[in-house]
């Protein structure tokens, strides 16, 4: 069997802080994404997909204990010295920013900014030739008059135009994977599109393997294969998109499902899941989700669900296989797609 | 950009009108009677020498009057004549801003120099130990009076170890160069005289390292603060996740980003020490602006009193001017000259 793109196995990330216990970020999750795959983490704010993205990078502060495997190509990340990890981000691995209005250096032209990215892996490129290829990207990513454009600074670009620089930026030295971590949620609707259309492209095209954070279910029924769900730090369901938009087997997918807004079809409220996500430093007993699930049962309280098969995809639950049939509001939310 | 050059040099002049009048009537509305100084306490119950004196100096006319004959001489680069030395006050600004300039400069750059590093150094080591001799540098940089810290310096390297020269602007057995700028360091050079050029540098080491010491504190203070809210933006990260090091990301990065603020400060002690340099003038036996300015205003000497202040004004307007430039200069952002703006 080929091996995966990446593979993350057993991922752990705890934070110190002073005097008090250490508390856990990410409590051990696995991920594997394949080349020319887009791979989506959905969770709210809060649940350690951006800790566990930044892990992957390295780019933690020093406070944090990351531990676990992190393979890229079969290569093991954690614990690489930071010299070598220079080499691997911006080369081997991009990563794209959710607010493009603050991941650009207000300072520097733009075409400075993505010569920059290349200059960074390819000490023997002239100045010249580097904002040559920093034209190219940025025509890879449909920028309009890309000559003048790379000249200009970030302030005169749109939110939308940043966010294609930053993809372009992150593009620069043709890494196998891409981390967009939120790249969308900054942006108008429309703009959202076109920017999900522009990842799709370069997966396809390019053969990039993209790993999609986001808390919008609705972006990933269009854009992924397969899904990663995460709560408080676990991952509490994953599969391939269609089973797990066809049926989500924990109650949390359910709910994140359920409180999908669909046009077309009239319903006096959107199914929001009650309550709010758990402070890290005061996680729950047993399932995290508990106090907001609508199926708890005695055993939730004190016993941690594991990552189990269930079906073809995995879902942290202890009641799985006696969920109730889907609502009208999921099929509903299957239909559209 | 240059419009806006040309429109901020067109107030100057009406800025400068402003300054002059404050300080021509806060001058004259003083109780104490110039005249006094002039001719001496004995002399003031001799009414003829006192009419002689008044009409000699024109005190005898309204204070409108004087004002309109000052800003007359004054458009004709007449200061008036200073009470005291019985020279053109023009002429003794000329050969003392030099001096004074010389000195501030090369605190300026030594301030900054360090400055810079310090603040550096301390935000990337934050509340470790190099932040805290960082801290403790600025500290005494800013608290430790300059006339004790200026009298310690010159005990130590002086006196006692005799490393560097005591007092003055050049070695006492020297004479002073020809003038043609006023700056000694030029000027010396232009006369192609090496040893006193070396003299001149080796005199300036304690007075601008002394003045430096308390730019150094600010500047240190602040470049830590905007450094340490650049570092936290997300472009630092992003800078990271390009692959970028540690040193290219703290001065290609941040450090530029860091001292858009800090631009505002060196401006302002510039200008603050054109005039505020006094103490370490003193102890020096600097012969600049601000012990003429300490002289002027001891002796009551009203043409000498208003030429400093002009100085002082004109040092913050030009301080000022040169700051907006370089901050449209630095930020792509500041688009100085757009009316739009407004």
């Amino acid at each position: 069997m080929r091996e995966p793109l990446l593979e993350v196995r057993d991922l752990k990330v705890a934070f110190r802080s002073h005097g008090r216990a250490e508390f856990q970020a990410v409590c051990g999750i696995n991920l594997d994404v394949e080349r020319g795959q887009m791979h989506a983490v959905v969770g709210e704010s809060g649940s350690g997909k951006s800790v566990t993205m930044l892990a992957i990078m390295g780019l933690l502060s020093p406070s944090a204990r990351v531990s676990g495997s992190v393979r890229l190509e079969g290569e093991e990340l954690i614990g690489k010295p930071e010299r070598a990890m220079r080499r691997i981000r911006g080369a081997r691995i991009g990563y794209i920013f959710q607010d493009p209005m603050s991941a650009l250096n207000p300072l520097l032209t733009i075409g400075d900014q993505i010569a920059e990215a290349i200059r960074l892996h390819d000490r023997k490129i002239t100045r010249r030739s580097a904002q040559e290829r920093a034209v190219e990207l940025l025509r890879l990513v449909a920028i309009p008059m890309a000559e003048q454009r790379a000249l200009q600074y970030p302030h005169e670009f749109s939110g939308g135009m940043r966010q294609r620089v930053v993809i372009a930026m992150s593009m620069a030295n043709e890494p196998s994977l891409l981390i967009a971590d939120e790249p969308t949620t900054a942006l108008d609707v429309t703009i959202q599109a076109q920017i999900m259309e522009l990842l799709e492209r370069l997966r396809a095209e390019k053969g990039v393997g993209i790993v999609l954070v986001t808390h919008d279910l609705g972006v990933v029924a269009g854009a992924a294969s397969a899904v990663t769900i995460m709560y408080a730090g676990r991952v509490v369901e994953q599969g391939s998109v269609d089973e797990v938009f066809a049926w989500p087997r924990h109650p949390y997918t359910r709910g994140l499902l359920g409180s999908l807004p669909h046009p077309g079809r009239p319903k006096p409220r959107l199914d929001a899941i009650p309550g709010a996500p758990p402070p890290i430093t005061m996680r729950p007993s047993g399932c995290a989700f508990h106090p907001r699930c609508a199926f708890a049962v005695e055993r939730c309280l004190t016993e941690i669900p594991p990552l189990r098969s269930v079906g073809p995809s995995l879902s942290a639950c202890h009641r799985a296989e006696e969920l109730p049939p889907l609502t009208s509001a999921m099929e509903a939310a299957n239909a559209d797609r | 950009m240059l419009s806006y050059i040309a429109r901020r040099l067109i107030a100057m002049p009406f800025l400068l009108l402003g300054v002059i009048t404050v300080a021509f009537l806060l001058t004259h509305f003083t109780t104490a009677d110039p005249l006094t100084s002039i001719i001496g306490e004995r002399q003031m119950n001799n009414p003829a020498v006192v009419a002689a004196a008044r009409e000699r100096w024109g005190l005898d006319r309204s204070l409108p009057e004087q004002y309109v004959v000052y800003l007359k001489n004054l458009l004709s680069g007449d200061f008036g004549t200073s009470f005291r030395t019985r020279q053109p006050v023009a002429q003794d600004l000329l050969v003392r801003l030099p001096a004074t300039l010389e000195l501030v400069i090369a605190a300026m750059i030594i301030g900054t120099l360090f400055g810079i590093a310090l603040g550096v150094i301390a935000a990337r080591f934050q509340n470790r130990a190099p932040d805290n001799l960082a801290r403790l540098v600025a500290l005494f940089g800013s608290s430790i009076p300059v006339f004790w810290l200026g009298l310690v310096v010159l005990f130590i390297f002086s006196v006692q170890l005799g490393w560097l020269p005591g007092p003055g602007r050049i070695d006492s057995r020297m004479p002073a160069p020809p003038f043609v700028t006023g700056f000694y360091t030029i000027d010396t050079l232009l006369d192609g005289n090496w040893a006193a050029f070396r003299s001149v540098l080796a005199q300036m080491i304690l007075p601008a390292c002394v003045l430096g010491w308390t730019v150094t504190g600010i500047v240190s203070r602040m470049v830590r603060a905007s450094m340490l809210d650049v570092l936290s933006q997300e472009y630092i990260l992003a800078a990271r996740a390009k692959g970028a090091g540690e040193l290219r990301i703290l001065l290609h990065h941040a450090l530029r980003n860091a001292m858009l603020p800090t631009l505002t400060i060196l401006g302002f002690s510039f200008a603050y020490l054109i005039t505020g340099a006094i103490l370490t003038e003193t102890i020096f036996a600097w012969p600049g602006i601000g012990s003429y300015a300490v002289a002027a205003a001891r002796g009551l000497d009203h043409p000498a009193i208003i030429g400093v202040t002009i100085v002082g004004g004109m040092a913050f307007l030009i301080s000022n001017l040169v700051t907006d430039i370089t901050y449209a200069l630095v930020d792509p952002r500041v688009k100085i000259g757009a009316r739009a703006a407004q």
